[in-house]
């Protein structure tokens, strides 16, 4: 078949995910949400919707939260890719991780770890956020079971925490 | 529209809520019980009132009453570690059981909660149950436990003090280990359980530690193995991946009731790697990658015909009064359904009468997680992981439709990404087991998103027609209610009416419909608690003074103080453009009040949420945190469907099956929600994921009500941006 052909010839056989190359195989318009999930097995990444409405898929590039379902994969070139598996970082937790569970900021948790990929996003942009520039940056994210006020109030504890440690918001790159 | 599907998709609304009989095939042995989980000691809890009901009143679906009901309900094993191992079939969806029972287990057996493991919804290893719905898991499964763990507790101790040869009444138990303080002798759970082969059944009366008396339930504890979840290592059904996997894709009818004239499947075959299916009206493909199953589904060609002509969702209201099913049924828990004679004599000495229609709107579940199964042929058995709500229906399900046995299907339900009611079946788990054994290889199926919104299914569409009498003095006397294929759950009244009916009437439904969150509960809540506020108005009462007057139950009383006295009801009167509304009930052993401060533009009509209050009480609180939790999302669920949640439906197709054209709540949608709970360790408790839902609706409306004196009465009351239209 000639879309195959076409496919074939420019397959894309490496991307950069959390701070190392990975080898792939797959055509360039391939999601990178399901390279992430069906190639390198990285499930912490999940499908919600497909056309990046619910935030469930998210992840950094370059330290930017992308909605990786709509993103393809030949477009990410060498940019490195940060998801959810890299965030805790020798077995310690995130601050936000840490406040999630400590607030208990989610019921069922499929949208956990898009929520804290955003928030990690967020607090390096703004270190202090209010209340209302959380839950305007974080708009595109969809909780079903309506966790939305504990999860504003993770962020927030994540913000007081980093501040008083002194630590810099996450790693992005 | 499921005739062309190659099994029974029977879903009918939650009146007749999908109470399985119990088809359990206990194929574990007691005897044989060490084999399976090694030596130690087992309890098993005998409750034959447990399965009588959760059979309900409407068991013998699908005819699979050839098994003989387990009398099991539950059981526990100490294992020689020390490791308390719990099975249940219950799952977890969010609600967060798989905490608060390890709560109320760890109190009973008097050890650590993280010595407590749970195992749930395994249709190999659990007791058969019925489904984790209808807010039961708390009430009945949670008592059981109890009972179980209290009485593996009295084990223990009995054990204990036959070793050291002293009266059982001077050993006791706690952390996890029998002590004997006279002597200061002591040994663990897992020492007492070495080398032993003992399995213990009990029968359902043991006598329980008082919540007055908890130490590990009644507290706030975070959610099990919550690292998991928050570092993304959970693996959710849709996460999973077995050996030589291929991924399914499912062609779909162009329309609901389509049927398949012809299909050409040559061009998808002759893909490398892939196996397309044809059989009956099922279409499906397995590939080695999900990008070229999706080339393979679209090099299929299919042609459809359409079914019979369908309404929209323009004309739904006309059709459900229009095409009603034999078969009524009166509503309301036990109440006298009056005469229509006496009806009329209640509205002949009223001094105001008020008829009123009200409507809902299908909605969707739409669970972050949608539909997924992974399945695996081996040995001519079948095993299945999947996200549903009833893995042992799944299981019969998966049963039927490939004509085996049950106990060559085996179930399996990785905590999943939530249901609310709409993961009651198992189409996914049938699909995903069908391609499989056309490959010959484990298949996973993820349903899109689109599939989600389409081809499950919905929260019932309905209309309400309420004609009522009040006397001036506020005292009602005629009550009349009709409901028209919403549902029967919440429709009796809890207000003292002397000539009151309140039926409910089954529809021919266009659209597939099913169990939801609080069920009819809402739409009934909604009609009712709208109407008793304009009853109000009429005879000018403060809505407050007016409910309390005509209600007599004081724990509905109860929540509806508390709700007033945080909102600070009749402390001062709305601003300007701003209005204040109350409602209450009670359902499924919950009580609930909510109060609601809204705000509308007076030149644009826009309503924003200012503030809601929301007291809720179940009886004892097993875990505050957790409860909080509940019916925080109860409120922002309820938000959507109260405000601008509806599916749009035309020519046998949906026409908003996107998260770009369905809108759910979101985080600049939720406004300040302040919850009271109210702790009764008098009374047993019930379930609380769904009641916080019912009484959110009619709150807005009436505060809505309060602050421009429109009444709106269809859910969703402001689909169009917010705007009062």
């Amino acid at each position: 078949m000639p879309v195959q052909t076409a496919a074939q010839s420019a397959r894309i056989t490496e991307i950069q995910v959390n701070g190392a190359p990975r080898a792939i195989d797959v055509a360039p318009d391939t999601s990178l949400l399901s390279v992430l999930r069906d190639q390198l097995d990285l499930t912490g990444s999940k499908y919600g919707c497909g056309e990046g409405q619910c935030g469930a898929c998210t992840v950094l590039i370059d330290g930017n939260p992308r909605h990786s379902c709509t993103v393809s994969v030949g477009s990410v070139g060498k940019r490195q890719i940060t998801t959810i598996e890299a965030i805790e970082q020798n077995g310690r937790l995130h601050p936000l991780q840490q406040a999630f569970l400590d607030v208990g900021a989610m019921q069922c948790a499929f949208c956990t770890s898009g929520m804290i990929m955003s928030g990690v996003a967020l607090l390096k942009s703004n270190p202090d956020p209010t209340e209302e520039q959380i839950s305007e940056y974080m708009q595109g994210n969809i909780c079903r079971c309506g966790t939305y006020t504990r999860i504003v109030a993770a962020v927030r504890q994540a913000a007081q925490a980093m501040k008083t440690s002194g630590k810099p918001a996450a790693k992005g790159e | 529209m499921n005739d062309k599907l190659p099994y029974e998709l029977t879903i009918e609304p939650e009146r007749y809520e999908l109470h399985a009989p119990p088809v359990h095939h206990f194929d574990l042995d007691r005897r044989d019980f060490t084999k399976l989980f090694g030596a130690g000691i087992a309890i098993f809890l005998i409750s034959k009132g447990a399965v009588a009901r959760q059979q309900g009143e409407s068991g013998g679906r699908r005819g699979a009453e050839q098994s003989a009901p387990s009398d099991i309900a539950t059981w526990l094993h100490i294992a020689e570690d020390g490791a308390i191992i719990v099975y249940t079939g219950k799952v977890e969806i969010g609600q967060n059981i798989r905490t608060s029972l390890a709560q109320v287990v760890a109190e009973e057996i008097h050890a650590p909660f993280e010595s407590i493991q749970m195992v749930m919804g395994d249709t190999r290893l659990t007791p058969y149950d019925a489904g984790t719905f209808g807010s039961q898991t708390t009430p009945q499964m949670g008592m059981q436990l109890r009972r179980v763990a209290s009485s593996a507790c009295d084990t223990l101790r009995e054990l204990a003090a036959k070793q050291w040869g002293v009266d059982v009444a001077r050993v006791v138990a706690a952390g996890g280990r029998i002590t004997d303080p006279q002597s200061k002798r002591t040994i663990s759970y897992g020492q007492l359980a070495q080398g032993k082969a003992l399995a213990k059944a009990i029968p359902e009366t043991d006598p329980l530690v008082p919540p007055a008396q908890w130490v590990v339930a009644g507290k706030p504890l975070g959610k099990v193995d919550g690292r998991d979840f928050v570092t993304g290592r959970h693996k959710y059904t849709s996460d999973k991946k077995l050996p030589g996997m291929l991924y399914g894709k499912i062609l779909r009818p162009a329309s609901f009731g389509a049927t398949l004239v012809s299909v050409d499947m040559s061009m998808a075959q002759a893909i490398p790697g892939v196996t397309a299916v044809h059989d009956g009206e099922f279409v499906g493909v397995a590939a080695p990658d999900p990008q070229t199953a999706e080339r393979a589904l679209a090099a299929i060609r299919a042609e459809w015909k359409a079914g019979p002509a369908q309404p929209s969702h323009r004309e739904i209201f006309t059709f459900l009064k229009t095409n009603l099913q034999a078969g009524n049924r009166g509503g309301g828990r036990g109440q006298e359904q009056s005469s229509s004679e006496s009806i009329a004599e209640g509205l002949a000495a009223a001094d105001h009468k008020l008829e009123a229609t009200y409507t809902v709107e299908y909605i969707a579940h739409a669970p972050l997680e949608p539909r997924a199964a992974v399945a695996l042929w081996e040995n001519g058995e079948l095993t299945v992981w999947t996200g549903t709500q009833r893995p042992f229906g799944v299981r019969s399900e998966l049963a039927q439709a490939f004509r085996m046995a049950e106990d060559k299907v085996r179930v399996l339900m990785p905590d999943m990404g939530s249901g609310y009611g709409g993961k009651h079946t198992g189409e996914c788990a049938v699909e995903a087991a069908r391609l499989a054994r056309a490959a010959g290889k484990p298949v996973k199926l993820v349903w899109t998103r689109e599939e989600e919104f389409t081809w499950a299914y919905f929260r019932p569409a309905g209309v309400i027609d309420i004609r009522s009498g009040v006397k001036a003095d506020g005292t009602l006397t005629a009550w009349e209610f009709h409901n028209y294929n919403s549902g029967g759950s919440g429709i009796g009244t809890p207000y003292t009416v002397a000539n009151q009916t309140t039926p409910f009437h089954a529809v021919a439904s266009p659209l597939r419909q099913g169990s939801y969150r609080g069920l009819a509960a809402t739409a009934n809540h909604f009609a009712r608690e709208s109407h008793m506020d304009d009853l109000a108005a009429l005879v000018r009462m403060d809505p407050l003074a007016f409910r309390l007057k005509n209600l007599q139950d004081d724990r509905i009383q109860a929540v509806l103080k508390a709700a007033a006295d945080q909102f600070g009801w009749g402390k001062s009167k709305p601003a300007a453009g701003h209005g204040f509304g109350i409602a209450c009930g009670t359902e499924k052993g919950g009580y609930v009040a909510t109060a609601a401060e809204v705000v509308v533009d007076a030149a644009t009509r826009g309503v924003k949420i200012v503030r809601v209050v929301a007291a809720f009480e179940c009886g004892a609180i097993v875990n505050p945190d957790g409860l909080r939790n509940q019916v925080m999302g109860s409120i922002v669920m309820g938000l959507g469907g109260a405000l601008f949640e509806a599916i749009k439906f035309e020519n046998g197709r949906i026409s908003n099956p996107k998260f770009s054209m369905y809108r759910v709540p979101r985080f600049q949608d939720t406004q300040p929600i302040e919850v009271v709970l109210l702790d009764r360790k008098d009374i047993v408790p019930a379930g609380a994921g769904e009641t916080p839902i019912m009484a959110l609706a009619p709150a807005i409306g009436n505060a809505i009500f309060s602050a421009t004196g429109t009444r709106l009465r269809t859910l969703p009351m402001v689909p169009s941006g917010l705007v009062i239209s």
